[in-house]
């Protein structure tokens, strides 16, 4: 090995350094429009997905625009925000402010069957990262008539598992409501027995990532109590 | 090295740099590198297959790098550079990936930041194209992650086939019927544990039918 002075190493050093500096921070900008709009169609396709529709990249904004029929923002308690876009508005953002000051985003949706839906977005933690997701709620705003989570980073065949169809299908025809009692809905270990209308299996090797999922359901739903008990049949 | 330059492209002594790695001097069960990932990735096939395809990417195209720049790399400071090297290469792809094919970056998901802490591509670097020409290096680089995979490819078979009684997503274990006469999934088979146990069948099995493979 030829032996190199010092100046040469920081030389080479530096020079690196810019170079590798320069490539990924034009990859990052040139391909940065790419990615956004990546994320939009995915967002659009989780959505479709919580009402049962299954969309591929190209159709996504197609159906979207054909079963998605509105959106609308809440506050705390239930009552409509003007002048905010629902889709725009970023859910890791609100859950830092305090309850008062959070939006609550609500879209509405009318499937092929034409009952009228709203979709709720959620968001929460789960093993390695965050988890997110959509319920929608059947017109008694009781009832979930579809789910779709997804994750960041959990592990595949374990905690990852929550966004298969297997374990998200669990969440149809489950209820929030018991007696006009907000419950949730509960990830079983051990699995759930199927007459419960509140439960549904966890994943197994996927413990943390079913809790945190749990909790996130509790969590975001619960607030918008006010407005479902209000607006339910 | 200079006796290579007279050689063909595809001589004897650089195929066997490619058929090498998948037998004899297997990244995972001889030169042991890489254990790691090897567990985390094998529960289901598919998962398996992606990170074997993203390390061999990446495995190549860093040897030819570091190969190409072997002469003015200042071995000090040698390991930083190859780092360096390394993680570029894995930000350009999973930034890639995430612009032009969201649906396999998605799929990936945590493995592409995973691949510049696997072992076998730093092992690779350091042994092999440090001291050898691009070619017989990027060679090197697909044999050795082709290694990596066909260990990856028969430990994700087995589990994904005993664990959740598929191969490749396709039910097989329900459609054989044996779910009817009594038959469970072993849900030991999923835990990260039992992988170390069948890499270790492997060695115990591709020792004993080598023996000049076994330490004294």
């Amino acid at each position: 090995m030829k032996h190199f002075s010092n100046r040469y190493i920081f030389i080479f050093s530096a020079v690196m350094v810019v170079i590798v500096a320069t490539l990924l921070s034009l990859a990052a900008t040139l391909l940065q429009p790419a990615q956004e709009k990546n994320l939009e169609i995915e967002k659009k396709r989780s959505m479709l997905e919580s009402i049962r529709v299954t969309a591929t990249r190209d159709n996504t904004e197609e159906l979207y625009d054909k079963y998605i029929t509105g959106s609308f923002v809440l506050n705390s308690i239930g009552e409509p925000v003007e002048g905010i876009d629902a889709f725009r508005v970023v859910l890791k953002n609100e859950q830092k402010k305090p309850l008062e000051e959070q939006v609550l985003p609500v879209f509405r949706a009318t499937p092929h069957d034409g009952e009228k839906l709203i979709i709720i977005p959620v968001e929460g933690k789960g093993l390695w990262g965050p988890i997110y997701g959509y319920i929608s709620l059947r017109s008694d705003l009781n009832t979930i008539y579809g789910v779709n989570f997804d994750h960041k980073g959990e592990t595949p065949g374990l905690g990852a598992e929550i966004n298969t169809s297997g374990f998200e299908n669990m969440f149809w025809d489950k209820t929030l409501f018991e007696d006009g009692k907000f419950v949730s809905v509960k990830v079983i270990k051990g699995g759930a027995d199927p007459d419960n209308v509140h439960g549904v299996d966890a994943i197994s090797g996927g413990t943390i990532t079913s809790k945190g999922l749990e909790k996130m359901l509790r969590d975001c739903l619960v607030k918008y109590n006010d407005y479902l008990l209000k607006n339910k049949i | 090295m200079s006796n290579l330059e007279k050689e063909p492209v595809f001589s004897e002594k650089t195929l066997k740099l490619l058929t090498d790695p998948l037998g004899k001097n297997n990244p995972i069960t001889v030169q042991v590198l890489g254990i790691c990932s090897a567990l985390a990735v094998t529960v289901k096939l598919k998962p398996a297959l992606v990170m074997a395809l993203s390390v061999t990417i990446v495995v190549a195209v860093s040897n030819v790098v570091i190969a190409a720049l072997r002469k003015y790399i200042p071995d000090r400071i040698r390991i930083i550079v190859q780092l360096v090297v390394i993680a570029t290469m894995v930000i350009l792809v999973d930034q890639f990936l995430k612009a032009f094919v969201f649906d396999v970056s998605k799929q990936l998901s945590v493995f592409v930041g995973l691949i510049i802490t696997n072992c076998i591509i730093m092992g690779r670097l350091e042994a092999f194209a440090m001291a050898n020409k691009p070619w017989p290096s990027f060679l090197d680089g697909v044999g050795n992650g082709a290694g990596y995979g066909i260990i990856l490819v028969i430990v994700s078979f087995f589990r994904e086939l005993l664990g959740s009684g598929t191969i490749y997503g396709f039910p097989v274990m329900e459609k054989l019927g044996l779910f009817k006469t009594g038959y469970e999934n072993n849900g030991m088979v999923i835990l990260p544990p039992m992988a170390l146990i069948f890499v270790g069948l492997i060695i115990w099995f591709q020792r004993s039918r080598d023996k000049s493979l076994i330490e004294k």
